[in-house]
């Protein structure tokens, strides 16, 4: 039995640029079972780009996965042919991105970019069923008029219209495990709303898996089954998205939820997170949120901390939780 | 950004900001003049016909969709645009009209703070010049030492390290970037800024930090905002008013706890249904207003109430009146021919 749809272990992703190496993915592991939602946030250039397109097999030069592993049911995705990579790319797997125009080709017609999808899902396939397939893809995400449609360019589509495009796209090779990287990121609320509605509607119909990385806490509350949050690199917590958000562990977490508007405390200063993002070619030695940290300790400056399980299922990296600790310890930044 | 205490009570709130009218803002229009994808002459109208009062001391918050002429009417108002009709009285005077000379010395007064700080800032001149810069335009330093003194003074007061002063924008993060932006503003002593999208840009883990900073420095300088957004959660807890914009027009403004708790225009009740929640048990609870389509094309927007065609209460008035922007209970404005009846 296959429980697991998706297990990465201790992977680990670097660029290797004049500067240096950038360490973007340092050792992550986790699994997602079929047809939950997995919510990735963390600041930007915190490794979740990176770490779902690894997934996919989209790093190239100057970028390499120097350590861990993939295995997407039950198959380890580094040890892929070129064929069977291609046909994983897109039929078991399919990602949308935060600009459509990245995937979309502005020189061809709507009509036909879906219709290499579908090309690409199951071969040969005649001109009428192309068709009906088409429109169906268009008629699920929401598209009006969608044969007018299917004959336009992507110019004459407005953003949240290209992104309805690119999700039926995503769905043409039905795929188990959709990523979705800020795919709402550049749209206005009100159509952000209506691109949420459509994939949690899809989702639901076809039972596929998602992993959605999104910098808005708001999105992943509302979306999202599990959720991993990342720091530098690294994944400091990992929970249920109600533990995550009702008792979170990590001090990144907790600062990043203590420092969200509400309404409730109008009037009262907002609770910052204190210091500027990471850079990741001078990573500290000790744990990456250490010179950010209100509860640091001595040995959170030199040495990484380890992971810790707490009774309610999160995972945390953080010396706080080691049981051996005593209470004493040196704190060095205020709290 | 009231931590005022007088502010938590309505009555006494209103009455008192009532008498210090800062910005009268009057029947303003921007339009655009510009070659349609067909190469016809069109007209876009940014900004159409607004009116309303912005007083002293408070943040009023302005929200809507792309395009919706956020952007468009904090620069008209600043006359970084000329604008196509209407007045902007600043303290008692009609700036629309004034001349070159006069207005530098209300350019003096009113700021602008942009969404990118980077793009906003020379990349050739260090942090000093960028601030000395703004300092020398009007004269405020009466010599290189106090030049020098003053920049410093307003470094540490925007939370940057005095050290920083030689250092090029492209050395500093997008949130260092932005308290740069914040200090040129302040430098010129404004008594009004325009912070168009201040935190847009910025990581999530930095944004309080700057909204911190903006706050403080309302509070310290006496200074009055126009803070545009498109993030409400932000906006609710920045904002004494928020006045909502759609194609050009206010559709509602009124205190922020009230726009909250009772938006009485459809389009401000699904923009704020919209707002994802940082809270699953209500995230996964609540039911939203989905609003059909998009925003329609400036260019060539609806009949009537602009809003009628995803509105889902039109009516046949809609198609053919333009609704009245006008006031239902104190101080709380709306267009819609149906405003409190819905
Ligand atoms: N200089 C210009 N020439 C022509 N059209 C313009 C100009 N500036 C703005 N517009 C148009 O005016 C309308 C309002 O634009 P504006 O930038 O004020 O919107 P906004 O509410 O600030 O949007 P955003 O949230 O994207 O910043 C848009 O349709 C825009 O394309
Ligand atoms: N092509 C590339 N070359 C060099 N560095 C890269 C490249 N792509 C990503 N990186 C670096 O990897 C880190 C993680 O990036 P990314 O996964 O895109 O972050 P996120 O999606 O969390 O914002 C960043 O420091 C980024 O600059
Ligand atoms: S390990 Fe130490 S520095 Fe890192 S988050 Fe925990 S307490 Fe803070
Ligand atoms: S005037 Fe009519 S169309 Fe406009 S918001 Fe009110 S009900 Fe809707
Ligand atoms: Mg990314
Ligand atoms: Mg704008």
């Amino acid at each position: 039995m296959n429980k697991e749809l998706l297990k990465i272990n201790d992977l680990k992703v670097s660029f290797f640029t004049p500067a240096g190496e950038v360490k973007a993915v340092n050792g992550i592991s986790y699994s997602l079972e079929p047809g939950k939602v997995l919510g990735i946030v963390g600041e930007s250039g915190s490794g979740k780009s990176v770490s779902s397109y690894s997934i996919m097999g989209l790093i190239d030069k100057p970028g390499k996965i120097v350590g861990g592993s993939i295995v997407f049911d039950g198959k380890d995705v580094s040890t892929m042919t070129k064929a069977e990579r291609l046909n994983f790319a897109g039929n078991e797997v399919a990602m949308i991105f935060q600009d459509p125009m990245t995937c979309l080709n502005p020189v061809f017609t709507i009509g036909n970019q879906i219709a290499e999808s579908l090309i690409h899902k199951y071969g040969k396939i005649s001109k009428e069923e192309l068709k009906k397939r088409s429109i169906e893809l268009l008629t699920l995400v929401g598209i009006n008029e969608p044969e007018k449609r299917l004959a336009q360019y992507p110019h004459e589509f407005s953003g949240g219209m290209r992104q309805r495009v690119m999700i039926a796209m995503a769905l043409a090779g039905s795929p188990k495990l959709l990523i979705a990287d800020e795919p709402t990121t550049a749209l206005d609320v009100t159509i952000q709303a209506q691109i949420l509605e459509l994939l949690k509607d899809i989702q639901k119909k076809t039972g596929m898996a998602i992993i959605l990385i999104t910098h808005d806490l708001g999105i992943v509350a509302d979306m999202a089954d599990d959720i991993i949050v990342m720091y530098g690199g690294k994944i400091v917590e990992q929970g249920s998205v109600y533990s995550i958000f009702n008792s979170p562990r990590h001090p990144y977490t907790k600062g990043l939820l203590r420092s969200l508007p509400d309404l409730n405390k109008k009037g009262e200063k907002l609770i910052p997170i204190q210091g500027n993002p990471i850079d990741l070619l001078n990573l500290p030695k000790g744990c990456s949120f250490a010179p950010r940290c209100g509860n640091c300790m001595k040995v959170c400056i030199n040495h990484m901390p380890e992971e810790y399980s707490t009774e309610d299922g999160h995972r945390v990296s953080c010396w706080l939780y080691d049981s051996r600790a005593n209470n004493n310890a040196e704190v060095k930044n205020n709290g | 950004m009231a931590n005022n205490e007088s502010k938590t009570s309505p009555s006494g709130y209103n009455s008192a900001r009532k008498q210090d009218v800062l910005i009268e803002v009057k029947n303003l229009k921007q339009y655009f003049n510009i070659k349609s994808s067909l190469g016809k002459k069109a007209t876009v109208k940014a900004v159409d016909d607004v009116t309303f009062n912005i007083y002293k001391g408070e943040t009023l918050g302005l929200v809507g969709e792309s395009g919706s002429g956020k952007t468009t009417l904090g620069r008209s108002i600043l006359r970084i645009y000329e604008p196509t009709a209407g007045r902007v009285i600043f303290s008692g005077v009609d700036i629309t009209k004034l001349k070159k000379g006069k207005l530098l010395h209300y350019r003096k007064k009113m700021q602008y703070i942009f969404q990118d700080p980077y793009a906003s800032l020379d990349p050739r001149m260090t942090v000093s010049d960028i601030v000395g810069e703004a300092l020398d335009i009007h004269k405020l330093a009466t010599s290189k030492k106090d030049r020098a003194e003053k920049i410093r003074e307003l470094l540490k007061l925007v939370g940057l390290n005095t050290e920083h002063a030689s250092r090029y924008p492209h050395e500093f993060s997008g949130g260092q970037r932005q308290r740069i932006g914040i200090a040129r503003a302040i430098a010129v002593e404004p008594e009004f800024i325009v912070c168009d999208e201040p935190v847009s840009a910025l990581d999530v883990s930095i944004r309080a930090q700057i909204i911190n900073t903006l706050e403080e420095m309302q509070e310290r300088l006496n200074l009055t905002y126009l803070f545009i957004s498109h993030d409400l959660g932000v906006v609710r807890h920045t904002c004494d008013r928020v006045g909502v914009m759609y194609l050009g027009h206010i559709v509602e403004l009124v205190e922020s706890e009230e726009l909250y708790k009772n938006p009485l225009h459809p389009y401000t009740q699904a923009l704020l249904t919209a707002i994802p929640e940082p809270d699953p048990e209500v995230a996964k609870k609540r039911n939203r207003i989905i609003l059909k389509g998009e925003i329609p094309s400036p260019v060539n927007p609806p009949s009537g109430c602009k809003f009628r065609t995803r509105c889902p209460f039109a009516k046949d008035i809609c198609k053919k009146e333009i609704p009245e922007f006008k006031e239902h209970g104190s101080g709380h404005y709306v267009a819609c021919h149906f405003a409190g009846k819905l």
